[in-house]
């Protein structure tokens, strides 16, 4: 860095920044390695297994260090492009995979002040954007492998992908509304009642639409191991597999942290007054929570088919996405007309409308439940 | 004062070299030895057959047109949701009157049987 003859300011300023972008891009790094060997653990352990126990002696107590033995064996192994694939495409795609993943992370407030790269004033349109930068990469990994597999992958990932990024973007815009701001720490900031109160429609509907987007099951068209091996990065070997195989954990991370943000208050919590460090600690507990409910559901769900994914999506996350969003903007309105300005007052009032919203849809619901159940009946007794 | 924007390119940067430094690194660890048999494309152990580049079902394409309608919608209402708080009660029924119609478009999708599955 010597550019600029002469210590002048701006460039220990720099350095700094430089630091601090590095330092943040290694927090999801370093954490997902252990999250990798917990969530082994714990999906083990539901399907009767102990997990990693030990990697030949150097894996430390509970094989805590497995993924590190795993990134050291995986490096070494041969990078294989297959015949026929176009090359520069097929290198790129995991090299974008993780660039994007980490990208999301300029973004991410840990704590009140200063423990954030860059306070966007559109952060959360900004996270909305780089995610919506992952189809990119599997296309690219799927169309580029020139293997049918991985067509059929990237093309299942795609359109899920995008479709679910619709209900996602309705159900964003509910904090963002009450916000009145795009900024995450500003979304924190208003956050004295955790938005999970105010709006749990709008919470739900963004929970599951992100696990649509990292690919959890029951959503885990892309990859369905055993229909098409590994869906759009079957052809990959090696690190340019792992790097696949991290951006997707990556990119769970950040979806438990981007819902911890949004609706359970990110970093606020006791004594981060004082100690503003505190504050990580607590947004990492609640990203930690999410993580493992999608961890659970992993475990749990059966794989469902590409067409009841979409029709899902398209049948019932939309429209619902639009109803909670309009209900809540006209809710918010109607709130102070009869005096309930106060945060809780608030909350509950909003509360309240989605509660009556949730059992209404769920009405609504079981009366199509009900009226198909008899068409059923109705075709089996006629001829 | 450092430009956000600046921020956001540098920290990009940073992102792209923990991209390209693993697989970097694994290109002069790894062992190279190559054969025809080993980027042989995988299907199961079969030798492929037929083309792999075609035109795919195209139930994908339509998904991909309703998201393009929906997504432009989604743009248009993350202003409105920024300034709600300064907006009168009338413009709140006018988003009510433009989801109604996005509304009518899936209905109008629905109804067609595009999101059937054929």
């Amino acid at each position: 860095m010597d550019v600029v003859p002469g210590g002048s300011t701006p460039i220990p300023a720099f350095l700094l920044r430089l630091l601090g972008a590095f330092a943040m891009a290694l927090v999801p790094l370093v954490l997902i390695l252990f999250l990798i060997w917990e969530s082994r653990k714990v999906i083990g352990r539901m399907q009767d297994r102990l997990g990693p126990t030990n990697a030949g002696t150097y894996a430390g107590p509970f094989a805590l260090f497995q993924t590190f033995a795993d990134g050291i064996k995986i490096l070494t192994k041969e990078l294989i492009i297959p015949d026929g694939a176009d090359r520069p495409v097929f290198i790129a795609a995991p090299i974008l995979v993780v660039t994007v993943a980490i990208a999301v992370w300029a973004v991410i407030p840990l704590g009140p002040a200063g423990l954030q790269v860059v306070d966007l004033d559109v952060g959360a349109f900004y996270v909305v954007a780089m995610s919506s930068l992952a189809p990119f990469s599997m296309i690219m990994a799927g169309w580029s492998s020139r293997n049918k597999y991985a067509e059929v992958g990237a093309f299942r990932a795609v359109s899920q992908i995008v479709s679910y990024e619709i209900p996602q973007v309705l159900a964003l815009l509910a904090p963002v509304l009450l916000t009145g701001s795009l900024s995450l720490q500003n979304i924190i900031q208003a956050q004295s009642v955790p938005y999970i109160v105010a709006v749990p429609l709008a919470a739900l509907i963004y929970f599951l639409a992100s696990a649509a987007e990292v690919g959890r099951l029951p959503f885990e068209l892309a990859e369905a191991d055993s229909e098409i091996v590994a869906g759009f990065f079957t052809e990959y070997s090696g690190m340019m597999f792992g790097a696949f195989y991290l951006a997707e954990f990556i990119n769970n991370l950040t979806a438990a942290v981007v819902f911890a943000i949004l609706f359970l208050g990110g970093w606020r919590g006791p004594w981060v007054d004082q100690v503003p460090m505190l504050g990580a600690v607590w947004l990492l507990l609640k990203a930690f929570l999410v993580f493992n409910v999608l961890l659970l559901f992993w475990a749990a769900m059966p794989r469902l088919r590409i067409d009841q994914v979409l029709g899902f999506n398209w049948k019932f996350l939309v429209p619902l996405g639009m109803v909670v969003l309009l209900a809540v903007a006209l809710v918010d309105k109607l709130l102070p007309l009869v005096g309930l300005t106060d945060p809780w007052p608030r909350s509950l009032g909003l509360l309240l409308a989605n509660m009556v919203l949730g059992l209404g849809v769920v009405g609504v619901l079981s009366w199509m439940g009900r009226r198909a159940q008899r068409r059923i009946v109705r075709r089996e007794v006629a001829p | 004062m450092i430009h956000p924007y600046a921020l956001v390119g540098l920290f990009l940067l940073v992102a792209l070299v923990f991209g390209i430094a693993p697989i970097l690194l694994a290109w002069i660890v790894s062992p190279k030895k190559l054969n025809p048999r080993k980027t042989q494309v995988y299907e199961s152990g079969n030798p492929t057959f037929g083309e792999t580049w075609i035109e795919f079902k195209p139930q994908y394409y339509l998904y991909g047109l309703a998201f393009v309608a929906f997504d432009v919608e989604a743009a248009f209402l993350f202003p409105w949701a920024l300034a709600h708080n300064q907006l009168p009660l009338y413009a709140v029924l006018e988003a009510v009157v433009f989801l109604a119609l996005l509304g009518l478009g899936l209905l109008y999708v629905w109804r067609k049987g595009w999101l059937e599955w054929m």
